[in-house]
């Protein structure tokens, strides 16, 4: 594992209106490790995703990424770029597409690797047949690692939604990224799928070598595979370090549990309660 | 039933997936050549108006079945191709290439009209191009000094360089060899990174665009390739009828067009041939059953538009899958016979976003 760094965002804000959804967030994602947002709901974690994959502009601040060839500043890219540049997403609210089979779905994660042109395609020339047959060995070999050999010929609108999940990486996985984002991966999935993704990950990371950065609220499984972990809450940075480390940060429990204060007036009032009956 | 063993790749690739395609589709062929000695010359050229608006209607298949744009307008495509076609062979130009400049030009007009569809989506895109048709319409109404205006415009027999088509036959196989071009052309679009992009955006333009397509690249190609063959079939259109005025390019005529498609089932290649020969069918069939009908009912005006609005509500309710659909569930029923179940081809309703396209 290397420590270069991958991806940079530097002080990040967005404001949709009056709400200020992510405010003056900074943090490095490295070369090889598995990177987690977490934070309560609101906490702006997706919208750091859709900033990444460049769905939003930010209103300040930059995000710089290390390329196929060196640095580049992302935020300046148009979106439909991202991907071409090694970074794939996965979407909360699964985005497949429905009336197609899952093959199909993998083919379309090969857009970015496409090699022949408009002209080619109509007349289905010697290499579109190579380039298709190209693509297909490379969508088996993600069908092959992520176990979907059952469900290669079905429609996605048939699918039970956690195999959708499990396409929906696929998918990601066939445009060769560099850098992956899954947006909440085990949400919705049992805890045996849940297992499964959690292995995947720690796959992905190890024998392919592509770098995770990923939204998640099991806590589970994010101490069991992420290196890092970066907490938010209402739009701002709460805390980073290792798993361990954030979860036993002050900040971080008060966002989820309360603070000290407000259990102690809790206590109050039962107190009061009791004393008055 | 039908088992496909699957040895290689390449067999998915394959246009013709198994021995039962080669046949059927070879015997289709061989009826489709032989058809000017077995059809009588008016049945003769009914069909070459079921592959004229085949043609039309795989354009717009590719726009609204596999691209998920819809066009109200698309008679103006036919309309641009027609009048081209009319003014370059007037002009002494050949065929061919009066024909490759309809497309072009229509093609180009697509790609103008196609900018709106960039910024805009479902209902309003189709004011955009509903208004769009209005304007060409009036186009060609109005620039006499080309279109000859209302009055319309003659147009001369396609000369193949020294070879004048003057016989019904000949420019049979002319439209039957052109079909089969854009049919050829169009499967495989589908079946490379193209038609996939397209399909791609169909189903989910977020997703697309993180996958790395061009969205608006994109729909503006389907906005070309769609106008080009509306405009190859409206340079057909003109030389079939001979003569051509605006009118034929209404609205009516785009509503026509819609109707194929989603009466031929949206988003399949056989939508379009299945709606081309219910759109040419209908007319003759009414027209048949008219005189058995209480004059009343029979000899009332509007009855073919009557006829067109209850079938297509009855398709939106009952089969939104259109005729291709009903025939998957027939050929389903008989391959499976007899344990077909009612329910195999029921739409699972999911609670998720599966259903943008019907």
């Amino acid at each position: 594992m290397t420590n270069s760094t991958l991806l940079s965002a530097k002080k990040l804000s967005v404001r949709f209106g009056g709400v200020l959804a992510v405010n003056n967030v900074s943090f490095d994602v490295r070369q090889g490790e598995v990177f987690t947002l977490i934070g309560p709901n609101g906490a702006g974690k997706t919208t750091v995703f859709n900033l990444i994959s460049r769905i939003y502009t930010p209103t300040s601040g930059e995000i710089d990424y290390l390329g196929p060839d060196g640095m580049l500043r992302l935020t300046e890219q148009p979106p439909q770029n991202v991907a071409g540049l090694g970074i794939a997403r996965t979407f909360q609210n699964i985005e497949l597409f429905e009336h197609a089979t899952v093959l199909h779905n993998l083919l379309i994660g090969r857009h970015t690797q496409r090699k022949t042109g408009l002209w080619q395609d109509l007349f289905f020339t010697p290499a579109a047949r190579q380039a298709e047959l190209q693509a297909r060995e490379k969508a088996e070999e993600v069908i092959e690692f992520l176990d979907l050999q059952h469900h290669r010929d079905a429609m996605v609108e048939g699918l039970p939604y956690g195999v959708r999940k499990v396409v929906e990486l696929a998918r990601a996985l066939c445009t060769e990224p560099r850098l992956l984002l899954l947006d909440e991966p085990s949400s919705g999935l049992n805890v045996e799928e849940t297992e499964d993704m959690a292995f995947w990950i720690a796959d992905i990371k190890n024998e392919l070598g592509i770098t995770v950065l990923m939204v998640e609220h099991d806590m589970t499984l994010v101490s069991k595979v992420s290196d890092r972990v970066l907490a938010m809450n209402q739009g701002e940075l709460l805390a980073l370090g290792t798993p361990r480390e954030v979860q036993n940060d002050a900040g971080v429990i008060e966002a989820y549990l309360g603070s000290v204060d407000d259990v102690s007036s809790l206590h109050r009032q039962a107190a009061n309660k009791g004393a008055s009956a | 039933m039908r088992f496909i063993f699957k040895t290689d790749y390449a067999q998915d690739i394959r246009l013709a997936k198994h021995g039962g395609h080669v046949f059927w589709y070879g015997a289709l062929m061989l009826v489709l050549l032989a058809a000017p000695w077995l059809l009588a010359e008016y049945w003769l050229a009914q069909l070459t108006f079921v592959l004229i608006y085949a043609i039309a209607g795989l354009g717009l298949m590719l726009l609204a079945g596999f691209t998920g744009l819809f066009s109200l307008g698309h008679a103006a495509f036919l309309g641009v191709g027609a009048y081209t076609q009319a003014v370059l062979t007037n002009a002494g130009w050949p065929f061919p290439i009066a024909l490759a400049c309809a497309a072009g030009l229509s093609a180009a007009v697509g790609v103008v009209v196609g900018l709106p569809a960039l910024r805009v989506k479902g209902i309003y895109l189709g004011m955009a191009t509903l208004s769009f048709g209005f304007i060409v319409e009036e186009v060609l109404a109005r620039w006499e000094s080309v279109t000859g205006g209302n009055a319309g415009v003659h147009i001369k027999q396609p000369v193949l360089f020294d070879w004048t088509l003057d016989s019904g036959d000949k420019f049979y196989f002319l439209c039957l060899l052109i079909t089969v071009l854009a049919t050829l052309g169009m499967l495989n679009l589908l079946r490379a990174p193209t038609g996939r992009a397209f399909v791609a955006i169909r189903d989910s333009e977020i997703s697309a665009q993180s996958m790395g397509i061009h969205l608006a690249r994109y729909k503006t190609l389907s906005f070309a390739l769609s106008a080009a063959l509306a405009g190859v079939a409206g340079a057909l259109y003109a030389h079939k009828l001979q003569f051509i005025s605006p009118d034929q390019f209404n609205i009516l005529q785009s509503i026509d067009l819609l109707l194929m498609i989603v009466i031929g089932g949206l988003g399949s290649v056989h939508g379009a041939f299945l709606g081309a020969i219910f759109l040419i069918s209908m007319p003759q069939i009414i027209a048949m059953v008219k005189d058995y009908l209480p004059a009343s009912i029979g000899q009332a005006p509007g009855l073919q538009g009557f006829v067109y609005g209850v079938v297509l509500v009855a398709f939106v309710l009952f089969e939104p899958q259109g005729l291709y659909g009903r025939w998957l569930k027939i050929r389903t029923y008989l391959q499976m016979f007899p344990f077909y179940r009612k329910g195999l081809f029921k739409r699972q309703k999911s609670f998720q976003k599966s259903d943008r396209l019907r």
